[in-house]
């Protein structure tokens, strides 16, 4: 049995709904990611297993009990906010006895506590500081603290980085993550940044208009997206739309450039119909002595310097496809109306099947 | 001296010549007012520095106008905060609908500049002796508003009056503040066990205590430094400190025009304090609510 | 959850019938002039009496005149203040918050025993002089109001490029006040505006210590000598406040809604 259970969760509001039918099982001490825009439902799914919001529809068992009936403050869930929501009367070392103190624990217990919590985010020396005193990235690691302080069942973080800056963002989601393994907590992390939930998940939910589109492990997620929104919202991708030939030996045409495909089309497809192809930029390479079992030649729309790589953009057919090549110092980036041959592997290019 | 001195001290002159017209009119209509009257408090009508005038106000009649007018500025303020903190926790919090929020907020802007004169006879038209509610009181519920010992011109009477104003102006400080309140906080609570009554006191109310404390203190002092209102409804009969020193303004009735400067001295003392109590406090708060 | 809307309720309704009853009472005193019937008679004596129109009048014109006066040394002051002085800031935001500091009683007080007529700036010399006192001492009332609402208008726009732009076009220092910082600071300057009219139409104490023939003073002496005229007053005194508090509104909200861009 596992640790959390989602099954069968719907949610509306009014007449809107924003969960669908929604299944998941969690493992104990498992990282994972809901990734989505807004408003695709994520948030309200982690709300529902907090307790704030109740489910039109199913049920959220954790540790074999269902919380259904149970309010927020009966869960023993630890919860960090967006925008730290840490308690402003309040010192760090309040903030993070709290809900010790609400729990009745003795004194010198509770200060023990803070005192191993203040420690693993680094900030014991900050105890007697206010939130006010303090930066974003200091409240938030507080507010982790705060959270993991009564020794919850299940850590929920609500885009506990998207208020900081983008260097802090990394070293924050680094240390969350390292605190997470250390503790083997059970951990639900909600964001919209694909970048985030690829570096530090064991498997993340790809969330589309209140459904999981795709549920998997970083690499398959961004290796072997299932749907075309996957493909499209994690990391940058080329859809290309290509013309079959003849299904039985994967045969398809890009513009009037033809290619056979690792992947079986599958039986319903026939020769003439349109299929979406996707190739991840970092695929393919247009350098002297580029690997590869197949290639497109095209003309160079576009190349843009971007530093340690060099995104160049070239029409084949109707098809425009980026692709990214790692600087060398030696190598001038290819210029604009030059024709060139696009390598890659045929089992990089993924059929999108919706 | 360098041309650049030279220069930088036009410069800076200049400077001080943008805001010069300001401070000669703080200096000439609140500043040398202020002054003039509080060391005319501390001399004697040769000129002489004297405690005499301060030492003066506490005989009886002075210390018995002082103590009415703290009663019913406290009793007003306190009363004012309670309802108004109450009206505004019900708009905020209290889930009605959003029409009543805007009709609440757009009244008190009305009703706390509602003071003066035409107060004093609205209330005397409700609570008056032949006020609305006194006759219906007494014609639907046979209570007998006055025979009770109930007087619009009184402590009571007053106070209800004062809260008129002093009401909405709760609600349009305190409205703020309890927007101010995330509701992050109340979920960060929860989940970590805490019911409501433990958010309330442990949070809530830690958080929103500055400003309450400090919007009554500024209830306070607007209630103490208020005149037309007292002095239409009761004319001179009530000797609350501003009427006091009304009349002596009028007609030296304490015949030492020295002691009247010390009576608003004390004026300021008691509005000054809770006043600066108030600007801190309100500070505070801010720094929380960021 | 439904407890504490009920309390709600409760709430709103006690604080609603705490405003609204006086103003019932109110009026329907002062539809009482004629006995055993409901009339307009109390207002038709105030509309008539020739001291009502002085009064009010006289009470308009030294607002439009306090408004006036009070503009001009409130928009360059906070204007100056945020664009080279901003060192002094603290300073003149205490100087204006003085006013809620010190009754109006006392600072009028001060104004008597130092601008008598055997001082060395008589303003209460002469009626003149005493409008011009009674004048200064509204604008002293009204200027915590004044200055925060326009120093809230100036926070919106940014004065510092607004000024070096205007410089940089060849403008002059009055063309850059008049017609660069006064149109986008005009919401700020109408709500203050609205308030200090509310105040000067209202204002009792500082006209009857200083004997001039205002609306407050006026008032008081109706509400010591009739009965049912003052209560068709108050009802007059609140319309005049809810249409300045309407006005405020109705600015407050467009200029939100069409912020002023520089």
């Amino acid at each position: 049995m596992s640790f959390l259970e989602l099954s069968g969760i719907q949610k509306s509001f009014g007449p809107v709904q924003v969960v669908k039918d929604f299944d998941m099982t969690i493992e104990k001490g498992e990282f994972v990611s809901f990734l989505g825009p807004s408003g695709c439902g994520k948030t309200t799914i982690l709300r529902m297993v907090a307790g704030f919001e109740t489910p039109s529809a199913g049920t959220v068992v954790i540790n074999g009990r269902n919380q259904n009936e149970l309010k927020p403050n009966q869960r023993n869930i630890g919860m960090v906010f967006q925008a730290y929501a840490l308690f402003p009367n309040m010192t760090v070392h309040d903030n993070v006895a709290f809900g010790l103190k609400i729990a009745g624990m003795e004194k010198s217990a509770i200060d023990a506590r803070v005192k191993e919590m203040l420690g693993l985010i680094h900030l014991g020396h900050l105890a007697d500081r206010f939130p006010y005193q303090m930066s974003g990235g200091q409240q938030q690691r507080v507010a982790l603290a705060r959270a993991l302080a009564p020794k919850p069942q299940v850590l929920l973080l609500d885009e506990p980085l998207s208020a900081l800056d983008a260097k802090i963002r990394v070293s924050l989601r680094e240390e969350i993550r390292m605190i997470q393994q250390q503790l083997g907590i059970t951990t639900v992390f909600v964001t919209h940044d694909q970048e985030e939930a690829l570096s530090i998940s064991d498997r993340i939910v790809v969330m589309n208009s209140g459904r999981a589109d795709q549920i998997g492990t970083p690499f398959d997620i961004y290796n072997k997206p299932a749907t075309r929104f996957v493909a499209s919202f994690v990391g940058t991708l080329n859809l290309i739309e290509a013309k079959v030939v003849d299904p039985a030996t994967n045969r398809i045409v890009i513009g009037d450039q033809g290619i056979t495909l690792r992947e079986p089309l599958g039986s319903t497809v026939k020769a003439g119909d349109t299929v979406s192809l996707a190739l991840r930029p970092e695929a393919g390479s247009i350098a002297e002595g580029a690997k590869g079992d197949t290639a497109l030649t095209g003309e160079v729309v576009s190349s843009n310097f971007l530093g340690s790589v060099i995104r160049t953009r070239m029409k084949v057919g109707d098809a425009v496809i980026s692709f990214d090549m790692f600087n060398a110092p030696g190598r001038s980036p290819p210029a604009v109306g030059e024709v060139s041959t696009l390598r890659f592997t045929a089992s990089d290019l993924l059929i999108i099947r919706e | 001296m360098s041309s650049k001195q030279a220069i930088d001290l036009k410069k800076t002159a200049i400077d001080w010549l943008g805001i010069a017209p300001f401070l000669l009119f703080a200096v000439m209509f609140l500043i040398a007012p202020t002054l003039y009257l509080v060391t005319g408090a501390f001399v004697n009508p040769a000129g002489e520095f004297t405690f005499d005038n301060v030492a003066g106000l506490f005989t009886d009649k002075i210390l018995a106008s002082y103590w009415i007018s703290i009663k019913i500025s406290l009793a007003s303020s306190i009363g004012g905060a309670f309802i108004g903190f109450f009206l505004a926790w019900a708009v905020v919090l209290g889930g009605l609908p959003s029409w009543i929020r805007s009709s609440l907020l757009t009244f008190s802007g009305v009703a706390s500049n509602f003071a003066g004169v035409p107060l004093a006879f609205a209330f005397l038209a409700t609570l008056g002796r032949t006020g609305l509610v006194t006759m219906l009181l007494r014609d639907w519920f046979g209570i007998n508003l006055y025979a009770s010992g109930f007087n619009l011109l009184s402590f009571i009477g007053l106070t209800l009056t004062y809260m008129y104003f002093q009401i909405p102006l709760m609600v349009l400080i305190i409205t703020p503040a309890l927007d101010g309140l995330k509701k992050e906080w109340r979920e960060a609570a929860e989940i970590l066990g805490a019911t409501n009554t433990q958010y309330w006191t442990k949070v809530a109310m830690p958080i929103l205590f500055p400003s309450i404390l400090g919007t009554t203190l500024l209830l306070f002092a607007n209630a103490f430094g208020a005149i037309a209102t007292a002095y239409s409804l009761t004319g001179s009969t009530f000797n609350i400190v501003p009427i006091q020193l009304y009349a002596q303004i009028r007609g030296d009735v304490l015949h030492n025009p020295n002691l009247g400067y010390a009576l608003a001295l004390g004026m300021i003392v008691i509005t000054g304090i809770s006043n600066l109590i108030y600007i801190w406090l309100r500070m505070r708060a801010e720094r929380w609510q960021k | 959850m439904k407890t504490q809307k009920i309390g709600a309720w409760i709430a709103v309704l006690f604080g609603a019938s705490y405003f609204i009853v006086p103003l019932i009472a109110t009026f329907e005193f002062s539809l009482r002039m004629r006995r055993g019937e409901y009339s307009f008679d109390a207002y038709r004596s105030v509309f008539s009496d020739i001291q009502f129109r002085e009064s009010f009048s006289y009470s308009i014109m030294m607002a439009i005149l306090t408004i006036i006066f009070g503009v001009l040394l409130v928009v360059p002051t906070a204007y100056w203040v945020r664009l080279r002085l901003p060192q002094m800031r603290p300073v003149v935001e205490f100087i204006t918050l003085m006013p809620l500091v010190i009754p109006a009683i006392v600072i009028v007080f001060g104004y008597l025993r130092l601008y008598n007529s055997s001082s060395y700036i008589p303003f209460t010399g002469s009626a003149r002089g005493t409008d011009m006192l009674l004048m200064f001492s509204f604008m002293t009332l009204s200027l915590p109001y004044m200055y925060r609402s326009v120093d809230t208008a100036m926070r919106t726009i940014d004065v510092g490029t607004l000024t070096e732009a205007a410089q940089s076009l060849g403008a002059s220092w009055p063309t850059i006040m008049f017609k660069c910082i006064f149109p986008n600071v005009m919401s700020g300057v109408l709500s203050g505006a609205f308030i200090t009219f509310a105040i000067v139409i209202g204002e009792f104490t500082m006209p009857s210590l200083l004997n001039r023939p205002a609306f407050g003073p006026y008032l008081q002496l109706i509400g010591a000598n009739r009965a049912y005229e003052p209560p068709a007053l108050a009802i007059i005194a609140f319309a005049i406040t809810w249409g300045c508090m309407a006005l405020l509104q109705l600015v407050s909200r467009f200029s939100k809604s069409a912020p002023s861009k520089p």
